[in-house]
This record gives C-alpha cells, sequence and structure tokens, in this order.
C-alpha cells in the first residue's frame, strides 16, 4: 500500500475546507446585503421627535389652546425583572390587580416592543416616580404633549384631538398608531398646519436596549417642524360673554364682522368645559356627553336646522321688491282670515310691514312671487313662480353649504319645485299649499351662521364673505381664497335700504317688536325679530340684528329655543352682545336686562329639534 | 552544548511567523472586543486584553524552553506525559471546580487551569510514540484497538467532565491514523455518514433513500456500461422529482408504495442470472439494505438517543431554529418555557417534521446567537467597520466575543480582507506544518506532526464553522487567538515541540 498519496489527500481536504470557507465568507460578507441591514437594525433605534402642536389665538392676541407636558410610564416586558410590585404600585397609585392587568396586556402585546403602560401621569407624580425608576428596570417614562384651553370656552369651535383610528392610518400615511390628530373644529380644519413634522432621532442601542449616543453625531436625524400658530377672528371676549348669557338656555348666537365675514363668536349652547376632552379623561367624559340628553356636543350653531320664523320676511321684502311684485309703498290689510297675526295696524309700506312683522302682509307678497301669471295652469303657474324664487334665496347662502372651515355643517333646506314634486307630486301643489314659506315656516330651514349671514348681507347692502374663523396663519400673509371671495346676491341697494328702514323700525319706532334690542342713544341697532312656530312645545325666540345702521361693525343671529316671542329674549341677548363687542362694556343702565337673561332658564320647555 | 543562534538558527521560521502572527491578531481582536473605555490601554492588566498579553509572554517563554529542551525528552518522556496527564483527568473529575456546565478546570487561588488543553499533546505524543515502535502495522487489529485505546481513554474522561467539544476534537486523529495506513473507507464512510445524517434531518428519510437509490443505479449503469439503465433512471427520477416539486406531494402512502416498487427493482437488477462476479452484488444488496437502514434509524437516533441540547444544537444548525420560534409566537404562547404543554409543543413539532427539541435551548438562544455571529461578520463587507467600530461587538449582541466567538470581531472589523487574511494563514500554517511532518525522518516526527496539523484544523474547522453557520454550536477555542492561558499555552507546547522536532530531525535517527 502506497501511503504518501495521502499526505495529499489530507492535505486536500484541508485546502477545501479552507476553500469553503473563503466562500462561504465572501458570500456573507460581500454578496449577501441582508446582514448589514440586521446589524443596522440591530443598534439603530429611531426615536420620534413629537413637534409640539400649533397655539391658537384669538382676534386680539388671547391664548386660546397651548401644549402641556405629559407623562406616559411605559413597559418594556423583556427587560422587567423581579421586582417588588407592592411597592411599585404604591409609587404608582395603583392597585395590584390593575397592575397585573396591565402587565399581562403589554405581555400580550409584546415582549420585546414597548407599549403605553400607564398613561398621563401628572408632573407632581413624575417626579417622585422618575426618582425611583431606576429600581424598576424594563420600565421608562415617554414624554408627550397634551393640549390645553386656558379660556375654558369655545369648545364646539376649537375642537379636541385624539388618537388616529385604522380607517386614517390606512388613507393618510403620515399617521402611525397612537398618533393624535384632529377629531373636530378647528384641530380636525386646519390639523395639517397645526400638527407640525415629525421628526426622527437616530440612536445607538446595545444589546440591553440600552443608548449608547446617537447615530453619526445626529447627521441624519431630522428635526421635529414645530405646529404653525393659528389666530382665529373669535373675540374670546365677546365669545365668553355670549356663552355666559344662553347659560340655561338652548340654542345659538353666531356673530359676524360684517365687512370681512369673521366670525366673532359662535355659540351653541349648552356647551362643555374642552379640558374635558383632554387625554386620560376622555375616556370618561366623552361618553358622560354624549349621552347628555341636552346634546352638549351638538353644535347647534352649525348643525341644528331651524325654521327660521319672521326673520325671513327682510328676503320675501328684498326678493319682492327685487322682482318688482311690490314697491316700497306696497300696502296690504291685515287680514287675520287668512294666518293669524298679532293686533296691530295694517301695514302701508314694506318698512312698516317689516316694522310691525305682519303676516297677512307676507302671505301677498309670497303670492303675488309665486303667481307671477307666467302660465294658465296655477300649478304650471306656481312651479315657475317657485322656481325663480328658490334661486333667488339660494343666493342668500340658504339651502347651500356655507364653505366656512369648520367641520360637519349642514346646509339647511330651501324648498324648490323638485322638492315639493317630491313630496305631493308633480302638479299637485299651488301656492296654497306653501305660502307658510312667505313668513319663514313650513318646510324651510335654516342654522344659525346662515341666519348670522342673512343680517351680516343686509348689514353689507347685498353682499358676504362666506363666514370664517381663520385670521391668519403665523409667517402667511393671506387667507384662503375662498374668504375673500364676495358673494353678491343681486338684489338694488334701494330695496335693500328700504328693508333696513323697516329693521331699524322694528328697534325704534313706536309698534316695532323689539325695543328690548336698543343699546343706547349713539348707537343704531337694526334688527328683526322671529317667533318659530315650534309644534314641540314654547316657540323659539329669534333675532338677526346689526350694528350700527351705518358702517355696521358686528352683524348677528340669536336663536333660543323654547323662549317665546323673538323680542323678549333673542333682541336683548343680541343687544348685551353687540354692547359688548362695541363697547367693552355693559352700561349700568342695561344690566338689568342682562341680569334678566342671566336669571332666565328655559331647558325644560321642550326638545330640541336636529 | 549548542547556542541559542544555533537553535533559532534550525527551527522552521515558516511555521513561528504565521503563529506570532496569529497570536498577535488575537490579542488586538480580544482588545476589540471587550474594549472598555474606561480601560483604554492594551496594556491593563485588569482587562483580558492586559492578561491576554500576560499569557502571550508566557507561551513565549514556554516555547523557548521547549526549544531549550533536548527533543530526545519528548520521545523518552511520551508515555509518562501521558500518564500524568491522564492523572490530572481524572483528578479534575475529583476535585476540579465546575464552569459552564463543565467540571474541567483546576482553580489554584484566582489562577485556573483546564488539563484538557494539555491532554492534546499528551495524546499526540502518546500515539507518536505507539506507532513508532517496531512491528506496527496499521492493518493489525491489535495496532488499531490501541490506538482506539491511547486516543479513546483521554476523550473518554473528557467526556466526563461534560466537556463535549473537547472531546470531539479527539476525532481529529483519524486523519492521523489515515495517514499511518488506517482504511480510506473509514474517513470517507465517516464523512459520508456525517452527510447523510444531516440530509436525512433536512428533507426527511424517504428523499434521501430515493436520492440513494437514485445514485445506486446510475453508478451501478455507468460501471456496467449499461447506458439505457443510467437513462431510463435519470427520467424517471426527474420525472418523479417534476411530480413532487409541482405537485407539492407530499402523501406517505405515495411515497413509500415508490420506494418499496424501486427497492425491489435495485434487488432485482442486483441478482439477475447474468451478473457475473455475484459474491460482489451480494455484498451490494447487503450495504443498500443497511443504508436504508441508517437512514430510517436516524429520526430514531435524533429522537431518542440524543440529548435535548444536542437534538437542539443540530436543529438550530439546519436553520430550523426560525422556523420554531415562529411557531411558538404564533400560538401566541407568552408564557415561560416551562408553561408550554405537551400538547402545545407536540403542534409544533408536528409542523416542523417531528422533530423533537428542547424550548429550553432554544430560549437561551444557540439560534440567536448564530444569527448575531452571522450579523457581525456578514455586516464587516469587504473592508471592515474599522477597528474597534463594530456595533455588534461593541454593544455586546455577539456572546462569547473574545473566547469562542473572536472569529465575529475580526470578521466585522476588518471585514472579507481580514477573514480571507486569517483562513489563508491558518491554511498555509497547516499545509507548511503537513509538508515538515512529511519529511521527517522519524515515523515519530511525522505521527506528531499530522496530530498537531490535524487538531490544530479541526479546531479551525469547527470553531470558524460554527460562527458562519456552517458547523453546529460547540465551545472550543480558535487555536492561537481565542483569550484564555490553558488553550493558548497548551497549543503553543503542541506546535513548539513539534518546531523542536523538526529543528533535530537531521541529528537523530529513530
Amino acid at each position: 500500500m502506497n501511503l504518501t498519496n495521502r499526505k495529499f489527500i489530507v492535505g486536500i481536504i484541508f485546502l477545501v475546507v479552507g476553500l469553503i470557507f473563503i466562500i462561504r465568507l465572501f458570500n456573507v460578507q460581500v454578496l449577501d446585503d441582508k446582514y448589514k441591514s440586521e446589524s443596522d437594525h440591530n443598534v439603530l433605534r429611531e426615536v420620534t421627535q413629537y413637534p409640539a402642536r400649533g397655539l391658537i389665538y384669538d382676534r386680539n392676541d388671547e391664548l386660546l389652546v397651548y401644549n402641556e407636558a405629559a407623562y406616559d410610564l411605559m413597559i418594556l416586558p423583556k427587560q422587567v425583572k423581579e421586582l417588588d410590585t407592592l411597592a411599585l404600585c404604591d409609587l404608582l397609585e395603583i392597585e395590584k390587580e390593575e397592575f397585573l392587568e396591565k402587565f399581562i396586556k403589554a405581555k400580550k402585546y409584546s415582549r420585546y416592543k414597548p407599549s403605553k403602560f400607564l398613561k398621563e401621569i401628572s408632573s407632581i407624580s413624575y417626579a417622585k416616580i422618575q426618582e425611583q425608576l431606576y429600581n424598576y428596570p424594563g420600565f421608562f417614562v415617554d414624554t408627550r404633549t397634551l393640549r390645553k384651553y386656558p379660556r375654558n370656552s369655545a369648545a364646539h369651535i376649537l375642537g379636541y384631538i385624539g388618537e388616529v383610528n385604522q380607517s386614517v392610518i390606512e388613507k393618510k400615511p403620515y399617521y402611525r398608531s397612537g398618533d393624535y390628530i384632529g377629531k373636530s373644529g378647528l384641530e380636525y380644519s386646519y390639523e395639517e398646519v397645526l400638527r407640525g413634522i415629525r421628526g426622527v432621532k437616530r440612536v445607538l442601542v446595545d444589546v440591553h436596549n440600552r443608548e449608547k449616543g446617537s447615530y453619526k453625531d445626529g447627521a441624519r436625524d431630522t428635526m421635529a417642524v414645530t405646529g404653525t400658530i393659528l389666530r382665529t377672528t373669535l373675540d374670546i371676549i365677546l365669545q365668553e360673554y355670549g356663552e355666559l348669557l344662553m347659560q340655561n338656555k338652548k340654542g345659538s348666537i353666531v356673530a359676524i364682522e360684517p365687512s370681512t365675514g369673521e366670525v366673532l363668536a359662535l355659540v351653541s349652547a349648552p356647551n362643555y368645559d374642552p379640558n374635558m376632552l383632554v387625554g386620560r379623561a376622555v375616556g370618561k367624559n366623552y361618553p358622560t356627553l354624549s349621552r347628555d340628553t341636552l346634546n352638549p356636543l351638538f353644535n347647534r350653531a352649525l348643525m341644528a336646522k331651524y325654521p327660521p320664523g319672521s326673520i325671513f320676511k327682510t328676503v320675501q321684502a328684498m326678493v319682492g321688491l327685487q322682482a318688482g311684485v311690490i314697491n316700497a309703498n306696497s300696502g296690504f290689510a291685515c287680514n287675520k282670515a287668512m294666518v293669524g297675526c298679532h293686533n296691530h295696524p295694517s301695514a302701508g309700506s314694506v318698512a312698516a310691514s317689516v316694522k310691525m312683522s305682519c303676516n297677512p302682509y307676507y302671505y301677498h307678497v309670497f303670492k303675488r312671487l309665486i303667481q307671477q301669471k307666467k302660465a294658465t295652469s296655477i300649478y304650471k303657474d306656481s312651479e315657475i313662480g317657485l322656481g325663480i324664487w328658490a334661486t333667488q334665496i339660494k343666493k342668500f347662502g340658504f339651502g347651500t353649504r356655507l364653505e366656512t372651515d369648520l367641520p360637519s355643517i349642514k346646509r339647511g333646506v330651501v324648498p324648490d319645485v323638485d322638492f315639493y314634486n317630491l313630496w305631493y307630486g308633480a302638479g299637485r301643489w299651488a301656492y296654497s299649499t306653501i305660502r307658510s314659506l312667505g313668513i319663514g315656516q313650513g318646510e324651510v330651514e335654516v342654522i344659525p351662521l346662515q341666519m348670522a349671514n342673512l343680517s351680516a348681507t343686509i348689514a353689507n347692502r347685498g353682499y358676504y364673505y362666506t363666514p370664517h374663523l381663520i385670521k391668519g396663519l403665523e409667517g402667511v400673509d393671506t387667507i384662503p381664497q375662498k374668504f375673500r371671495k364676495k358673494h353678491s346676491i343681486d338684489i338694488d341697494d334701494e330695496h335693500i335700504n328700504t328693508v333696513i328702514d323697516g329693521m331699524y323700525g322694528v328697534v325704534y319706532e313706536p309698534g316695532g317688536t323689539a325695543r328690548r334690542a336698543r343699546i343706547h342713544e349713539s348707537i343704531a341697532v337694526c334688527g328683526k325679530t322671529g317667533t318659530a312656530q315650534n309644534p314641540h312645545g314654547q316657540d323659539h325666540s329669534v333675532f338677526i340684528a346689526f350694528a350700527p345702521k351705518d358702517n355696521p361693525k358686528i352683524a348677528i343671529a340669536v336663536y333660543v329655543e323654547n323662549a317665546g316671542g323673538g323680542g323678549s329674549w333673542a333682541a336683548p341677548i343680541a343687544s348685551l352682545m353687540m354692547e359688548q363687542y362695541l363697547t367693552d362694556s355693559i352700561s349700568i343702565k342695561n344690566l338689568k336686562k342682562e341680569k334678566r337673561i342671566l336669571d332666565a332658564n328655559f331647558l325644560e320647555r321642550g326638545i330640541a329639534k336636529k | 552544548m549548542r547556542s541559542y543562534k544555533n537553535i533559532l538558527g534550525k527551527v522552521d521560521w515558516l511555521v513561528i511567523v504565521p503563529y506570532l502572527i496569529l497570536v498577535f491578531v488575537g490579542w488586538i481582536n480580544i482588545y476589540a472586543a471587550v474594549y472598555n473605555e474606561e480601560h483604554h490601554s492594551i496594556f491593563d492588566i485588569t482587562q483580558r486584553y492586559g492578561k491576554q498579553l500576560m499569557w502571550i509572554v508566557l507561551a513565549l517563554v514556554i516555547a523557548f524552553i521547549i526549544l531549550l529542551v533536548d527533543s530526545q525528552f519528548y520521545t523518552s518522556f511520551a508515555i509518562p506525559i501521558y500518564g500524568v496527564v491522564l492523572i490530572a483527568l481524572i483528578g479534575v473529575l475529583l476535585f476540579g471546580v465546575e464552569t459552564n456546565g463543565a467540571r474541567s478546570w483546576f482553580k489554584l487561588g484566582s489562577f485556573k487551569l483546564q488539563p484538557s488543553e494539555f491532554a492534546k499533546f499528551a495524546t499526540s505524543l502518546a500515539l507518536a510514540k505507539y506507532l513508532s515502535a517496531l512491528n506496527i502495522n496499521m492493518k493489525d487489529i491489535k495496532t488499531k484497538v490501541m490506538a482506539a485505546v491511547i486516543i479513546g481513554l483521554p476523550a473518554v474522561l473528557i467526556l466526563l467532565q461534560n466537556d463535549t467539544g473537547s472531546t470531539l476534537v479527539y476525532a481529529a486523529f483519524i486523519f492521523v491514523l489515515y495517514r499511518e495506513g488506517l482504511s480510506g473507507n473509514i474517513l470517507l464512510f465517516g464523512i459520508l455518514a456525517i452527510l447523510v445524517f444531516v440530509l436525512t434531518l433536512i428533507f426527511g428519510p424517504v428523499t434521501i433513500i430515493l436520492t440513494a437509490i437514485f445514485a445506486y443505479i446510475v453508478i451501478y449503469g455507468l460501471m456496467k456500461y449499461d447506458v439505457k439503465i443510467t437513462f431510463i433512471a435519470v427520467l424517471v427520477f426527474s420525472g418523479l422529482a417534476y411530480v413532487f416539486l409541482h405537485f407539492e406531494l407530499t402523501l406517505n402512502v405515495l411515497y413509500y408504495s415508490i420506494v418499496g416498487c424501486l427497492f425491489s427493482l435495485v434487488v432485482y437488477l442486483l441478482t439477475r442470472k447474468e451478473m457475473r462476479d455475484k459474491s460482489i452484488h451480494y455484498l451490494g444488496v447487503a450495504i443498500f439494505v443497511l443504508t436504508c437502514f441508517y437512514i430510517f434509524s436516524i429520526d430514531f437516533t435524533f429522537n431518542k438517543v440524543l440529548k435535548e441540547h444536542q437534538r437542539t444544537r443540530i436543529t438550530v444548525l439546519l436553520g430550523e431554529e426560525d422556523k420554531l420560534i415562529e411557531q411558538i409566537e404564533a400560538l401566541k404562547i407568552e408564557r415561560d418555557v416551562d408553561g408550554i404543554s405537551k400538547e402545545e409543543k407536540q403542534i409544533i413539532r408536528d409542523d416542523i417534521g417531528g422533530k423533537r427539541f428542547s424550548l429550553r435551548e432554544l430560549r437561551q438562544g444557540n439560534g440567536w446567537n448564530i444569527k448575531q455571529s452571522l450579523i457581525a461578520i456578514g455586516s464587516g463587507g469587504f473592508t471592515g467597520k474599522g477597528f474597534l467600530d463594530g456595533t455588534q461587538t461593541k454593544f455586546n449582541f455577539v456572546p462569547e466575543q473574545s473566547t469562542d466567538f473572536i472569529f465575529c470581531t475580526i470578521g466585522e472589523e476588518w471585514g472579507f480582507l481580514g477573514t480571507f487574511f486569517l483562513v489563508c494563514i491558518y491554511i498555509a500554517l497547516f499545509l507548511r506544518i503537513l509538508f515538515l511532518a512529511e519529511r521527517q525522518r522519524s515515523i515519530f516526527s511525522r505521527v506528531y506532526g499530522y496530530a498537531v496539523a490535524s487538531i490544530l484544523f479541526f479546531h479551525f474547522l469547527i470553531n470558524i464553522g460554527m460562527t458562519i453557520g456552517l458547523a453546529p454550536v460547540i465551545g472550543i477555542p480558535l487555536p492561537f487567538i481565542s483569550y484564555g492561558g490553558s488553550s493558548l499555552w497548551s497549543f503553543t507546547i503542541l506546535l513548539f515541540i513539534f518546531i523542536k522536532l523538526d529543528s533535530e530531525r537531521l541529528l537523530v535517527l529513530r
């Protein structure tokens, strides 16, 4: 047997193994990239830098919303060592059962990923816990911010934020589970500017997940961009005053600066403290608020559709004058056979009819608008008439969605031909079927914002800007184009002035329905009362107004559910609001009026119509 | 008296230089592996790198002393040295201290010594002594038994210390015996048996038997110059393979019936009358039947004979562990290891083909270690992350970084350039030792030289193989590089005795 060959075999085996190792190493180290990324994955942790959400100010730079630090206690179950459960429970001020429940929940979620153990520890407990935390490996504190509302008001306008839900995450890739997003109000509308932009910090960690410094000295980190500051058109003093006046009442106040369409106050009563829907308290407060029969979460200013009542007569008068079916001196007898009316002399002019709010007068006006004798059949004639009328009415913003910057706004109802054809059938209705529209009753429905907009439109003598709440964004000069666009109602100035004369008479002339709307001698108030019939209970008290008469600074609509006559309740509320806005105070002689309003309570009188 | 110059002049520097390079590479990589900013001096003897420097200096002193001693000493005292080491191995069983589950250390104050490390060169000396005696022939059964006893005694004693890794090193002596005349079939069968074992665990017995039959028929056809049979076999098997892969058939009945048919076919072919030399074919049939038994017994061995941790090591090696962990996660078992019921365990087991495993071992993470080790080496890329810049190393993702997994640090910080260089140095060293062994005039020196090369090679094979996922996790050091005095000294003694023998090869005739 020749054994010398065998030295080669052994040598070859050694060589082959060496070669296999080199090939394998070349494969692993040079050809395969996955290990590189896995190595990065091991040691790199991306720490999200949450930007502070943008602050919100009112028109006079009063702070409305700011951020407050909140501390979440986080847990990483894998790192949790044996611990003194009772001592930790004492420290966290929770029961042992709760602790175990949360612990099991966290472990179920993941052993290796951190999750929230206790949300929103107060800063006092935070200080205490922080000192002791080194005793409990696997627990650490994560800092976040919470919204705070120093004025406790304007909840419906400001809205609230909450954790994003799954459907939003799927639609908008920016959001990740646990992120906060505006859920309603301005927080919702201006979410993208308020939220800012998230940053990422890359840190190195060792095998025990301990931070070991920044990656490449932070070269690849991105800074969080703080949310933009939003200035609103609100006058928070006026808003608070409105909320005060509306205490123990249901309804709404909307005040607008006519020359710009800026919303000065937007009150929906009853309301709630916006701080109730912040952070951990949401879980407890939201169900309470949503179960409340008075429905405080419901923003009546934008969502409640009411019959406008007699304030609608101003619209009918303008439309009638413009259509030429009446003139400023048209007179109609107050014939109570057709429709009920209060006791007053027959109106001999449009202005007088507005002043005295004569119902039969507007049945006549509306009859002339609908039956313009353009067809022989009264049904056909009514169709033509209603068509022209509805088109004109919609120019006021009624029956259309005002493209304001608050979400969930209703459009209201302006019944047109299609509406009644669906309701009664084509050719089966005529003026007599729909005549209560003439006095703002029947099928017509408007929201308080539209009423205020009507007031602003009259104050402007024939145009309006879409009411809005944005006054400006930090670093941006203009507001959106849609809020700078004039909407004309196509009514001639003289006709509007005729109606304004009547509205002046409402407040100042004998026989006027709203003497309670007077402020004092130097400010001329124009207004129109309404008493909307309510089949469910007491009538709703309605008032629109603007002041001063010339060069108006404020236009307002007040709607108080179940309060009764417009002149008795809505008018004085509007008057106080305007006084507050125009003079920054309430004069001594009007304090009595104020007290009467503050003392009034209409909550038990009926059910709000949604 | 020979002068120092004379000694150093005759030693083989082509062995000593790689040795010095490896020792130096080891030292600086231990520094990188356990680098501590508070003790940034590489000479700080409170740290492992400082200590390793001490071990290196001592190792060089030992090496020098070995070179000073007359080579006659090693041949004369081979058996007594072997005896002393055996006594030490027994002693450590009685008086040793346990570390990492193995009772293999003598403790003298703060100093620890591992006799099993020194058993390697002692066994090599003893084997060399025995095989260099007159009238020794590897073909004699007596010689084989004696050689097996010499190798087996320390191996068994070390196994009793519960140090499986060090025991397996003694398998390396098969190369020595092969060189000295042991039948090559044993080496071949050994390699084949390991191959079949692993393949069976990966692909299951049926696939392997099918493959074996296929190989058998093709070889038979080729040897008989019967193109037709070869062709038909290739056709049938590629067709079958296609059908199975395409339809993802796993129907056992079908499998077994096909195996049965093919089995009968093979038996028929082998026992045909026309066949001339029948006895060879009966042998063929016998071998084939035994192979089948062997293949089917692997499952049994794996599940019934091996210990749990051994099974798990093999499972990890076969890359099945990720599947296991996924299964466990999928079952949402978030309880402790022991909290998993037998039923749940059975479900997981069924899903990975009925193999048994130890969850505890899995959780302790051999697989995790291998994964991190591969990530460390793989993320080094071509040029490495740079000295002291290995994140896997620095942030302790790799276990045992200064000892068994030191290769990871090299791979991560020095990249493919570093690992390529290292593998080349090792292979060059091994081949040089083989070359030197072959030029010896005495059988003693040759056997000893082969033993040195084989032992170093086996460590190299298992240690690097483990870190790059080609060998199971067996904790044995990388020669000259891993941290530790005992292993460094034992490898130094092992190597330098051979250098000494080589330097005096012309002086003595043994």
